[in-house]
């Protein structure tokens, strides 16, 4: 399998998007090409499998090693494991769908799918690389075109937004560069190499040193407290299929930043900081899920439920057990689908009512059945509904945490065992105002009940393909597990040599 | 054993769930044959596996063996730790097989009739096969883990049906107000289960017994040695697990939402707030038994006070309650609270388990006769249109055969011989006078209260005199030919079951042992219940002033008792301390605190830049750009000033 294709595949449809002639064609274009990055992952998923089970133990497969900037180090290494598999399929799961629900976007067709694709193309390069500077400069072609889709297609306060969104990660990427350069030059290889980086054991000071600038700049990404406040603003402004990527995949860059970069470089380091990590990722947990109760806008509600549900990453990855990691691990996949789906779902909730309002809906689920359905699929995946992805990923992270003997340990566990309650409590208050009860007058109008219709075919297909992707996971977790726990064990392997 | 039909009884109803969930609008007219047909299969599949394992190969050399003919790793977590699906074959897992399966099925046949013009009748019945595939998976676990899962599947159930007729808010309301009462439970519950497996470094149900039990085990030494705030890991986690358990079962403090739940249709409440979801928290506990009683007798006490505190409170609310699903409501918490602490008074070893059998045959007969109540209920609610007992009266020429299944629920609920309730009533009161005499003293008086708010149920309903306003609201008579089958069907049940010899089938340690009847003692119980039943016929027989002066003369208990003794205002005020004390502060912190110094920054960047003017051009990507250059040079000095 070469790997680069999944950098071409994106260039392609980048550049025919540029040579078509209409609207029509970009988004045939765009659907056709995505879908042919979901053909792809899925048959890397088989090929990786395949090789893995005819014995390849080797950490990365399917590497390819081009010379780049030779003089400075800089290697074009690219290479997969378990956990990359699981996040490119992710990512091509959440791009086609989002090309699908941006159908009927409306204004300047063309670039706005330019621009999908060109985010795709980003986190496909951030989780092949192998080297330190690419994995830089993806996050960067992932976070650049997000100011621009939030800028000119967004809602609301959007200029605020997108410059709030862009200005903090540009900080914390600043951030992870820093703790990048500090691995170039303290491990005395003069390379970016994240391999060749992990083999040497950088001095303990060192890793005191970077290891805050790496972790802290890719826990911006996954809304790590009190850095998350770009998550709110960032995604309710942005459009539908902005949040989709935003929330779905965004966020995942940062966790997988923190497990791939700055745990795996730094493994005395993060055992060090470790009870800091977790004490962040609580707080964001309950903080996170508090918040959420008091918000009355569909897009805010599912915005701070991600701050919450991405503190559950954050905390996988600060137990450092295998079992947490691996947690870490399924519940990034499991978020990044959720969220998509809901955002996905509040989209064309709110292309229908023209209000992400809570209180101003009601009843809906009698003329938009489907929708509401996987309003409810989305909300029961959020507050860990067995069956659904978000409670196998919740639970592998809770029963690696309570490995950890230790009452700080302890607590912090049940305090987020304890946001599954609150959890339950906003998506219950919200889905129950916004698909049961009555329909309130304002919407029952002849002019609003005719637009009050069930999903079109393209959301269909949307949202069936994220929910497919919940319930896989939910009922089949040993599939995931399977291809996650070994790569996780190598982490916690290195953790374990590291100390 | 063979596997396969073990397999197939939870799996028919989950076929019924997806083909009704997918297809419903395609086969909306035959959803509740097609739904009542697989339940029909399925039961018919679990009385057969019953009579295998009671009579033909599930005793070997007297003992009752637990059997796991299949287990399927499903996540593992750690090699030791993982959650296996599997399928646990002891007697008590068999018996609730035979309860699940048959109140489902008739519950499905008497929905076919009752649901009939519903807008979502598919999907009703799709519902009612997820809710019967969860409860059947519950009871087959063979893993804490498993039960765990499908204990909250049942609770989603529970959730969906209670909010059945979505466009009433207060169906809303009391759907979520339902599965938010469990879920804090369940927090317990989840909690429990991470202590227990943490100390037994197992999640399967039978190791974990058995390294949870064994005098010489190390896990158990390691358990009960290891303390937090004054108890040991053990009774901790089983602890915790059994508030899993307050919750589902509807125990006190966590009752309130078991009211409320009434709000789903009523076939519903028959099933899953009556019959079976709601004896999940007892049935959990049988299922750890073992470790309770050999292991943690302390833990049993609390099962028992709570057990007995529910039952006693449940029956003072029933009897000044209105609203005819109320009351039928509380009386399920208050005989739920009768097997609770049946198990609360058992011990382990030959001669003081008594209690545990005694549960569950309570368990089993209850199911019979308090679906058929509320079954029956739907029949009459159906026919004046009205959940009040103030719009019933005189009912018993229009809906003869309902009157007659309705008595014999009442008589067996009231533990009036020779049918269900008196014998197994008699069992929990016999294992309970051996064990601690006040709780039976307890026990004695709330049977009376049963009794009384039974048949003050019985006699407002059938006697009383008629309203004019029903009178002219009832437009048909007796209820369809399937609802009174169903009804005929479950009286039959609550007639006679009582007549099983119990103890020779289920046992806490799976050896069968004999029990007979003690006239003698039996003398108490039943004295009890008639002279409940004479009170009520004495007030409610016809319409008299008599039950409105007593009320007078007991005013404050009156009052405490109508507004169920405030436990909901308790709660609501807590709920509202909790929004004032957590949730706005955290909304006030994000918005002032966290958002407020993120832009005071972005003022603070501004302020300045008005100081260097030419530097200034309003772009953000300047900003940016000075922003890194500035990391840069601080990387730069970090760097090679340390280095």
């Amino acid at each position: 399998m070469n790997l680069l294709l999944l950098l071409l595949l994106p260039s392609v449809a980048i550049l025919l998007t540029l040579f078509v002639k209409n609207n029509t064609q970009a988004k045939w274009v765009s659907l056709l090409f995505s879908a042919a990055q979901l053909v792809f992952s899925l048959m890397l998923l088989f090929a990786f499998q395949t090789e893995r089970a005819s014995g390849n133990i080797s950490m990365m497969l399917f590497e390819q090693q081009l010379n780049w900037f030779q003089s400075a180090g800089i290697t074009f290494h690219i290479g997969i494991d378990g956990i990359s598999v699981a996040m490119i399929i992710l990512t091509a799961l959440v791009v086609t769908a989002g090309v699908l629900v941006s159908w009927n976007i409306g204004y300047m067709t063309q670039e706005f799918l330019i621009l999908l694709q060109l985010l795709g193309a980003g986190a496909y390069g951030f989780f092949i690389s192998v080297d330190l500077f690419l994995i830089f400069f993806f996050l960067e072609v992932a976070v650049i075109p997000k100011y621009l889709l939030i800028g000119i297609w967004g809602s609301g306060k959007k200029e605020y937004s997108a410059n709030k969104l862009a200005i903090m990660l540009m900080g914390a990427s600043a951030l992870i560069l820093v703790g990048i350069l500090g691995m170039y030059f303290h491990s005395g290889l003069k390379a970016f190499d994240l391999i060749r980086i992990s083999q040497i054991k950088l001095p303990v000071e060192t890793q005191i040193m970077f290891f805050p600038f790496l972790f802290i700049g890719f826990g911006v990404f996954t809304a790590i407290f009190p850095f998350y406040s770009w998550v709110p603003d960032g995604h309710s402004s942005a459009p539908t299929a902005g949040s989709m990527f935003l929330a779905g995949i965004s966020m995942k860059l940062g966790g997988y930043g923190c497990l791939r970069v700055a745990t795996y470089l730094m493994p005395e380091a993060a055992s060090v900081y470790a009870p800091y990590i977790i004490a962040l990722a609580t707080i964001g947990i309950i903080y996170g899920a508090f918040a959420t109760v008091m918000q009355t806008d569909l897009k805010y509600i599912n915005a701070y439920s991600s701050v919450s549900h991405c503190g559950f990453v954050l905390l996988g990855i600060g137990m450092l057990t295998k079992t947490a990691i691996t947690g870490a691990v399924m519940q990034m996949v499991s978020h990044g689908l959720m969220t998509a789906l809901f955002f996905a779902v509040i989209g064309m909730i709110y292309e229908r009512t023209h209000t992400r309002v809570v209180r101003q809906m009601g009843g809906l689920i009698k003329s938009m059945p489907f929708i509401c359905t996987m309003l409810f699929l989305a909300g029961f995946t959020s507050l860990g509904l067995p069956g659904l992805s978000g409670f196998v990923a919740e639970m592998t992270i809770f029963m690696g945490s309570w490995q950890n003997p230790g009452a700080f340990y302890r607590i912090s566990t049940i305090v987020a065992c304890a946001s599954i309650v609150v959890t339950a409590v906003y998506i219950l208050r919200a889905m129950g105002r916004v698909a049961m009860g009555p329909l309130p007058a304002a919407l029952s109008d002849e002019k609003h009940k005719s637009s009050l219709k069930d999903a079109t075919w393209n959301e269909r297909i949307a949202a069936i393909m994220l929910a497919a992707g919940i319930i896989v996971v939910g009922t089949a977790p040993f599939w995931l597990n399977n291809l996650v726990s070994p790569d996780a064990a190598i982490i916690f392997e290195q953790l374990i040599s590291g100390n | 054993m063979n596997m396969n039909p073990f397999v197939c009884i939870p799996l028919l109803p989950f076929i019924s769930f997806l083909l009704l969930g997918l297809f419903g609008r395609q086969l909306k007219p035959l959803a509740g044959i097609i739904a009542t047909l697989l339940m029909a299969v399925s039961t018919a599949l679990s009385l057969s596996v019953a009579y295998t394992y009671f009579f033909v190969s599930g005793k070997v050399e007297g003992i009752y063996q637990t059997l796991v003919p299949l287990q399927y790793k499903w996540l593992e977590f750690s090699p030791s730790l993982s959650i296996d699906m599997g399928i646990l074959i002891d007697p008590i897992s068999v018996m609730m097989l035979i309860v699940v399966t048959v109140v489902s099925l008739m519950v499905h046949l008497y929905s076919i009739s009752y649901m009939k013009g519903e807008d979502r009748y598919a999907s009703f019945f799709s519902y009612l096969g997820l809710f019967t595939f969860s409860m059947l998976a519950l009871v087959l676990s063979s893993n804490i883990f498993q039960i765990y899962i499908f204990w909250e599947l049942v609770g989603i159930s529970s959730f969906l049906l209670i909010g059945f007729y979505y466009d009433r808010p207060s169906a809303v309301k009391a759907s979520r107000k339902a599965f938010l009462v469990t879920r804090f439970a369940d927090l317990g519950f989840l909690i429990g289960i991470l202590i227990l497996a943490f100390e037994a470094h197992t999640l399967d149900f039978r190791v974990l017994i058995e390294r949870l039990t064994h005098p010489e085990s190390e896990f158990l030494i390691h358990a009960s040695t290891t303390t937090f705030l004054g108890a040991s890991a053990l009774t901790w986690g089983l602890v915790l697990v059994f508030m899993g358990g307050v919750g589902k079962s509807a125990m006190f403090p966590m009752h309130i939402w078991l009211p409320d739940a009434m709000e789903g249709p009523t076939p519903v409440s028959a099933l899953i707030h009556a019959a079976t979801m709601v004896v999940a928290g007892v049935y959990l506990v049988a299922r750890l038994f073992p470790v309770f009683a050999i292991s943690c007798p302390a833990a049993l006490d609390l099962v028992m006070v709570i057990g007995v505190l529910s039952a006693i409170l449940a029956a003072l609310i029933a009897c000044t309650q209105t609203d005819i699903k109320r009351v039928l409501a509380y009386s399920t918490m208050s005989q739920i609270g009768y097997m609770m602490f049946s198990l609360g008074v058992a011990r382990w070893g030959m001669d003081s388990q008594n209690g545990f059998t005694a549960s569950m045959f309570h368990l089993f007969t209850h199911a019979f006769f308090k679906a058929l109540l509320f079954l029956a209920a739907g029949v009459i609610i159906h026919h004046v249109h009205s959940n009040e007992i103030k719009a019933m009266g005189g009912l018993r020429k229009l809906l003869p055969i309902t009157h007659i299944t309705f008595l014999v629920a009442c008589l067996a609920i009231a533990g009036i011989p020779p049918l269900s309730g008196f014998f197994s009533k008699e069992e929990i009161l016999l294992a309970t006078y051996h064990f601690n005499v006040s709780v039976f003293l307890l026990a004695l008086l709330t049977s009376g209260i049963t009794a009384f708010y039974m048949f003050r149920l019985y006699f407002h309903i059938f006697w009383y005199s008629p309203t004019q306003q029903v009178s002219s609201k009832a437009t048909h008579h007796e209820a369809e030919f399937v609802m009174l089958l169903a009804l005929i069907l479950l009286a039959g049940g609550a007639a006679l079951s009582g007549f099983i010899p119990f103890s020779r089938f289920v046992s806490a340690n799976g050896i069968p042992f004999n029990t007979s009847l003690h006239y003698d003692f039996s003398i108490l119980p039943v004295a009890s219940a008639l002279t409940g039943t004479g009170f009520a016929f004495y007030l409610y027989k016809a319409k008299n002033l008599r039950p409105d002066r007593i009320a007078e003369r007991i005013k404050h208990l009156y009052t405490l008792s109508y507004h169920k003794f405030y436990i909901d205002e308790f709660y609501t005020m807590v709920n509202h301390s909790i929004h004032r004390l957590i949730a706005y502060p955290s909304a006030w912190i994000d918005r002032q605190v966290v958002d407020g110094s993120v832009n005071m920054s972005g003022k603070a960047a501004k302020t300045a830049s008005e100081g260097i003017r030419e530097m200034q051009s309003g772009q953000v990507h300047q900003y940016v750009f000075w922003f890194i250059a500035g990391i840069l040079i601080l990387a730069v000095v970090v760097m090679y000033g340390m280095g």
